[in-house]
């Protein structure tokens, strides 16, 4: 069990805010954090690792304790990054650029059979000798994931990991990330905005605003079971209200997809453009196929 | 043409050399103690240390003289101790030139360090390296060209110097009469053919000397750690 008890004053573009929370970790889960950019998940990341310095709170992994500073006084534990030694996935990979794959790996410990291993997993075999200069985004990835494991740490922490790669790339790293986790049973966290990636990897989800935990439950929970017994549930914006007869349609936006709806009277009273709104319907008879490579998907946009 | 002797000139060269060297070892863990400190007394500190570029190098070499001579504290104590002159000797232009030269290794070496990204270092903390680990294995492999700089630019302008060595050291033949000196005193000897060629020499030196650093800087440009 780790219990992450962590406060800090951070800067945000709209003035200080405090990153506060309280949040128990299962051994061996991955659970998500997730929240709109400026929201405290990086530094929550750094705090853990004992790169960033938390004003208080408390940090136990099983029987360790790794922080601990009462409100007022000295810190009366906080190991350094070296005695916590997570495993920390770098946003920017942060590999060695003049050691190889292999040296990259082998500078984190000189575990031979683990290295070997690693890379067998993470498929970077043919490329033990090669210079991350000359590595594409998902390799440097891979490369970056490897080396954070090569210590068998009980924790590994990811900022972010996959949101420079592509689709297909992401997935391929998700199934990997997925297959790893089960075979070295390791507690992931990991930082994401991507609910898709959300719904996949983890079987939690932290969500923060502006420092503060507002969700903290399945992603199941989060994004499928609502109150209400809508089936279909979309966040939207109004675009446009514009009455045809004595028919009124809305212009929604829903990401990057646009839907003209028919909404009756009572609805286009109470409603103006630029409202957010959520759209649902019972969807009694929904059609599910394929998405067919030569269509315009407009969540590419 | 003059008579050409080799000897202030091997004399220049070993003083530079074990000057580099002296400074090496000394300037890189000071380096990295100055690009890790966060303090409001940093900027004292690196004026301190930056001093002697401007200083005009009699300044210099009058403090260095009155600081070696047997009638200071630490001459005398030098003297009495271990039976150690610094004053008109070749250990004591090789102390004037560490102190003259110094910062010509730091700045080089401090900058570099201060540019290396931060989050490689923390890459290698996260993987329990310690910060000597880090500086030995991960620094200083990707700051070649700044320790190049620094080594090539300290030895240059300590085959250069002369107002230091001149006040510490004065001109004693195979001990301190190095060769930008003894092309001061073939001048007051009017001795100007040989003059021409030591200058000349150093002219050609020198001009090598920048060639190497900007080649291979100009070679180390552009993005390393994107």
């Amino acid at each position: 069990m780790i219990t992450v008890i962590l406060k800090k004053q951070l800067m945000g573009a709209g003035g200080t805010f405090c990153l506060e929370t309280s949040v128990d970790l299962e051994e061996g889960g991955i659970t998500a954090i997730a929240g709109t950019s400026g929201s405290g998940k990086t530094t929550l990341l750094r705090m853990i690792a004992g790169l960033s310095m938390p004003d208080e709170g408390r940090l136990q992994v099983n029987d360790d304790t790794w922080f601990w500073r009462e409100p007022g006084e000295e810190a009366r534990v906080n190991r350094t990054p070296q005695q916590r030694k997570v495993g920390f996935v770098f946003q920017g990979y942060a590999l060695f650029p003049h050691m190889t794959v292999m040296q990259n790996l082998l500078y984190a410990s000189k575990d031979r059979m683990m290295a070997d291993r690693l890379m067998e997993m993470t498929g970077l075999q043919q490329l033990r000798d090669v210079l991350p200069d000359n590595l594409s985004g998902g390799q440097k990835q891979r490369v970056a994931l490897a080396r954070a494991l090569m210590q068998q740490p009980k924790l590994l922490l990811l900022d972010e990991p996959l949101s420079a790669l592509d689709e297909a790339m992401k997935s391929m790293l998700q199934d990997e990330l997925l297959a790893i986790q089960r075979e070295l049973g390791v507690t992931i966290l990991i930082v994401t905005h991507d609910s898709s990636e959300i719904y996949k990897l983890c079987d939690r989800v932290v969500l923060l605003e502006s420092g503060r935990v507002v969700a903290d439950k399945s992603p199941r929970e989060l994004f499928v079971e609502r109150k209400t017994t809508q089936k279909f549930a979309f966040k939207g914006e109004i675009l446009e209200l514009r009455s045809i007869d004595a028919i009124h349609i809305a212009v929604i936006a829903i990401g990057n997809n646009l839907v003209e709806v028919v909404i009756d009277t009572a609805e286009k009273e109470s409603l103006a453009p630029g409202d957010k709104v959520v759209i649902g319907t019972k969807a009694f008879n929904p059609t599910v196929r394929k998405f067919e490579s030569n269509e315009f998907d407009f969540s590419k946009l | 043409m003059g008579s050409f002797d080799v000897e202030p000139f091997l004399l220049s060269f070993r003083l530079a050399a074990v000057t580099t060297l002296l400074l090496f070892v000394v300037s890189v863990p000071l380096a990295w103690m100055l690009a890790n400190w966060r303090s409001p007394l940093k900027p004292v500190i690196e004026t301190f240390f930056s001093l002697p570029i401007v200083l005009p190098p009699t300044v210099l070499g009058f403090y260095l003289l009155m600081f070696m001579s047997e009638r200071s504290p630490v001459g005398g104590f030098l003297k009495e101790g271990f039976g150690i002159e610094l004053v008109f000797s070749f250990q004591g232009i090789l102390v004037a030139s560490c102190v003259y030269s110094l910062p010509f290794m730091v700045q080089p070496l401090l900058s570099g360090m201060e540019q290396f990204p931060g989050q490689l270092l923390e890459a290698a903390y996260a993987l329990g390296k310690s910060k000597r680990d880090t500086l030995f294995n991960v620094v200083l492999p990707n700051i070649k060209p700044s320790m190049l700089t620094g080594l090539i630019i300290t030895f240059a302008h300590t085959v250069g110097e002369f107002g230091v060595v001149l006040m510490v050291g004065g001109s004693i033949q195979g001990e301190t009469r190095v060769a930008s000196i003894a092309i001061y005193e073939m001048v007051e000897l009017l001795d100007y053919s040989t003059a021409h060629l030591y200058s000349f020499i150093l002219v050609a030196f020198s001009f090598l000397v920048l060639l190497v650093v900007y080649g291979v800087n100009h070679r180390a440009r552009g993005g390393r750690y994107s």
